[in-house]
C-alpha cells in the first residue's frame, strides 16, 4: 500500500515538475523521493524553493558572485554566496562544477582572459576550502568575450565582472 | 627619350602561395645618369603629400583590357592609402597613354605638376596568363625612376600584380620597404555584443579576398601569422577551453599546440625564425609566459612570478622577447630574454600598458596603453623612451606591425550597448588613421609578411 501511495506521488511531482519547468525534468530524477515527500509541504520540486533543485542553486543561492575592478578577491556577500553554494554542492555530491571567471570590457583581450581565470580560481579554491574535492571542479575564463550586461556603464560593468558556478550533473549519482 | 623594351631579362624568383603563382622580373632599359633621384623623406612630422599620376595602363592585348582599369586603380588606391601621395585625377590629364614604349611627353604631365608618373601595360600570354609592365618616371628630371618591370600571374592574381608594382613605385619614391602585397589574418565578428559570433578569416591588407578560416562555432581569439606566412597560431574554445592552436594556412588544417585538459594557454605568438610559440599558460590562479619549441613539442616556462604575465613578443633577432606583467600591481611593460630569467620594465608614464609588439625593424614596440578611461595605441622606444600615442578612443587595442614597420593596424571597439569592433590603420607618426574595409566587424589583426 505505501508502494503504491509513492508512485502516485512520483506522478504527480513529476507532472508538476514538468509543467513549471520542462527543461530540469531529468534533474528532478534524483530527487524523487524527497520531491514525493515534500510536495505536501508546498514545494514544488524542481522549482527555486526545492532545495535540492539546481534551480535553487541558481537561483535561491545564486550562481554568480560579482568582483571590483581589476580585482579577484572575495567580497562578504560573494563568500556568503560561496558558502552556500559550497553546502549545495556537499549535499548534491553527484554534482561537478565549472566555474567560469569572466571580465568587463574596459581592458585589453589578453589581460581580461588571464583576469576572469584569477577570479574564476578564487572562487575554485574558496569552494574547495569548504570541503568541496578539487575533483568535482573546473574554471575556465571567458575574459571579455561573454558579457551578460552589454552597455559601457559601470552598470553592466558591474554584472559582467563575475564568476558563475555550472553545476552538472556527474556520472557517480 | 627612347625607352627599349626587350622580353625579361631576369627571373628574380618564383614566389609561389596556394591560390596564384606569380613571376617577376626586371625590363632592360637604358641606364640614365640621375642625381638626386626624385625622393619623399618619410619624417614625423607633417608633409605634403607627393602630386603623381597613374594615367590608365595599356591594354596591349585583346584580353587584356578586362584588367587595365583594376589594375591602375588598386595601384592608385595603394599609394592614395598611404596619405604620403596624392593622386591626380584622370580628367586633368592633358595627355594620354596610347602606347607603353612612346616617348613620355614630359611637358604634358609637368603642366599639371605631376612630379612621379606610372605608365604602364596588361597583356595576356598564350597560357592565359596576364602580364604587367610598368614604369615610373621623375617628370621633372625627365627621367625614368628605377628600372621597368613585369609581373606575371594567373588571372586571379591580378589584384597581387598591382600591388607587386605599388611596392615598387612606393619603394622607389620612399626608399622604404614596400608592404602592400601582403596579407591579414584577423577576427570577423558578427552578432550583438553578448552573442558575437567571431570567425577568424584572411584577407589582403586593403580588405580584399577575404576568406573564412573557422565557421563560428568557437570562440576564437588573436591569431598570429608565422613569418613566412605558412601558419597562424590562434586562440579557441573548441575543446571547451582556450587553448592554443595552429593552423596550416595552404590546407586549413588546425590541430591543437598543447592539448592539457583543464589548463587555458593563450596569446601565442611564433618566434621569428618560426619554429618557437611563446604563449601564456595559466595554472590555478596564476599566468606565466611560456615557450614551446614546436617540432618537439617540449614546453619551457620562462617567467615564474605570481602576477599576471601575457602578451609576449620576439625582438626581431630573437634574442629578447617584450611581454606584459601586472607584477608592479599594474599592468606594464618589460623586456627579458628569450630563455627567460630577469626582466626589465621599460614603460613608466601614466595608466596601463598592455599587449606589447616588437617592430619588425627592431626600433621600437607597439603597445595598447589604457589611462584616465580612453585606450590608446602608442610606440616607444625599446628603452622605453619617447613614447608616442598614436590613436585615443574609448576602445584601441591589438597593434600589429606592416612588415616594413611603417604602418600599424588595430582594432577599435565603439561604445554602448550596440558597440562594434573595427580594423584601422594609422602610420607611426600618427597620421593617416583610417578604417580597413572589411565585410563585417572585425578584430585581432595580424599582419602577414610581404609575399
Amino acid at each position: 500500500m505505501k508502494h503504491i501511495s509513492k508512485a502516485f506521488l512520483l506522478g504527480a511531482a513529476l507532472a508538476v515538475a514538468a509543467c513549471s519547468n520542462a527543461n530540469r525534468f531529468d534533474d528532478d530524477m534524483v530527487g524523487q523521493d524527497a520531491a514525493a515527500t515534500r510536495i505536501d509541504n508546498g514545494i514544488i520540486p524542481g522549482s527555486v524553493n526545492d532545495p535540492r533543485a539546481p534551480a535553487y542553486f541558481n537561483q535561491t543561492i545564486g550562481d554568480r558572485v560579482f568582483f571590483e575592478v581589476d580585482q579577484s578577491t572575495l567580497t562578504a556577500q560573494a563568500r556568503a554566496t560561496l558558502d552556500a553554494q559550497a553546502q549545495w554542492l556537499t549535499t548534491n555530491s553527484d554534482y561537478l562544477a565549472v566555474i567560469e571567471g569572466h571580465a568587463d570590457e574596459q581592458g585589453t583581450r589578453e589581460y581580461n582572459i588571464a583576469l576572469g581565470a584569477r577570479r574564476a580560481n578564487t572562487v575554485m579554491e574558496y569552494l574547495i576550502s569548504r570541503g568541496i574535492p578539487a575533483n568535482r571542479l573546473k574554471f575556465i575564463s571567458y575574459g571579455k568575450e561573454r558579457p551578460v550586461e552589454i552597455c559601457s556603464e559601470e552598470a553592466c560593468y558591474s554584472k559582467n565582472r563575475r564568476s558563475v558556478t555550472i553545476i552538472s550533473q556527474g556520472l557517480t549519482g | 627619350m627612347k625607352a627599349i623594351l626587350v622580353p625579361v631579362l631576369t627571373w628574380l624568383g618564383l614566389l609561389a602561395s596556394a591560390a596564384l603563382s606569380l613571376w617577376f622580373g626586371i625590363l632592360a632599359t637604358p641606364v640614365l645618369a640621375q642625381d638626386g633621384p626624385l625622393r619623399i623623406e618619410i619624417t614625423e612630422g607633417v608633409i605634403e603629400p607627393m602630386p603623381y599620376a597613374v594615367p590608365a595602363f595599356v591594354a596591349e592585348t585583346d584580353g587584356a583590357a578586362a584588367f587595365t582599369e583594376e589594375v591602375s586603380r588598386v595601384v592608385a588606391d595603394d599609394l592614395n592609402g598611404t596619405g604620403l601621395f596624392r593622386e591626380i585625377p584622370r580628367d586633368a590629364h592633358i595627355s594620354r597613354i596610347s602606347s607603353f614604349n612612346a616617348p613620355v611627353p614630359f611637358a604634358d604631365w609637368k603642366a599639371i605638376n605631376a612630379q612621379a608618373l606610372v605608365t604602364g601595360a596588361v597583356s595576356t600570354d598564350a597560357n592565359g596568363r596576364v602580364v604587367v609592365k610598368f614604369r615610373v618616371w621623375d617628370v621633372f628630371a625627365g627621367q625614368e625612376l628605377g628600372q621597368g618591370m613585369q609581373f606575371v600571374s594567373t588571372p586571379d592574381g591580378v589584384r597581387r600584380l598591382a600591388h607587386k608594382v605599388a611596392d615598387q613605385v612606393y619603394s622607389r619614391l620612399t626608399g622604404e620597404a614596400p608592404y602592400f602585397d601582403s596579407r591579414v589574418v584577423f577576427i570577423s565578428e558578427t552578432g550583438p555584443k553578448n552573442e558575437r559570433v567571431k570567425r577568424m578569416a584572411i584577407m589582403d591588407y586593403d580588405g580584399a579576398n577575404v576568406q573564412y578560416l573557422t565557421n563560428g562555432a568557437s570562440i576564437v581569439l588573436a591569431p598570429r601569422f608565422s613569418p613566412d606566412g605558412s601558419r597562424i597560431l590562434y586562440t579557441s574554445y573548441e575543446t571547451g577551453f582556450p587553448a592554443v592552436h595552429v593552423l596550416n594556412v595552404g590546407d586549413v588544417q588546425s590541430r591543437i599546440l598543447q592539448p592539457n585538459d583543464g589548463v587555458m594557454s593563450f596569446a601565442p605568438r611564433f618566434s621569428p625564425d618560426g619554429a618557437t610559440v611563446v604563449y601564456s599558460l595559466t595554472q590555478g590562479s596564476n599566468t606565466d609566459i611560456w615557450a614551446m619549441d614546436i617540432a618537439s613539442a617540449t614546453p619551457r616556462r620562462l617567467t615564474a612570478s605570481p602576477a599576471i604575465e601575457t602578451a609576449p613578443s620576439y625582438s626581431p633577432d630573437g634574442s629578447q622577447i617584450v611581454f606584459e606583467s601586472d607584477r608592479s600591481g599594474t599592468q606594464q611593460l618589460y623586456i627579458m630574454p628569450a630563455s627567460g630569467g630577469e626582466a626589465t620594465r621599460i614603460s613608466f608614464g601614466q595608466g596601463r600598458y598592455g599587449t606589447p609588439v616588437w617592430s619588425p625593424r627592431g626600433d621600437l614596440i607597439a603597445f595598447t596603453k589604457q589611462n584616465a578611461g580612453r585606450f590608446h595605441i602608442g610606440v616607444m622606444r625599446t628603452d622605453g623612451s619617447e613614447e608616442r600615442l598614436l590613436t585615443a578612443s574609448f576602445l584601441d587595442e591589438g597593434p600589429t606591425w606592416a612588415p616594413n614597420g611603417r604602418v600599424i593596424m588595430f582594432s577599435r571597439e565603439t561604445q554602448g550597448a550596440q558597440g562594434a569592433s573595427a580594423l584601422y590603420s594609422v602610420d607611426i607618426s600618427g597620421r593617416n588613421l583610417k578604417r580597413v574595409r572589411t565585410p563585417a566587424g572585425a578584430s585581432d589583426p595580424s599582419w602577414g609578411p610581404l609575399q
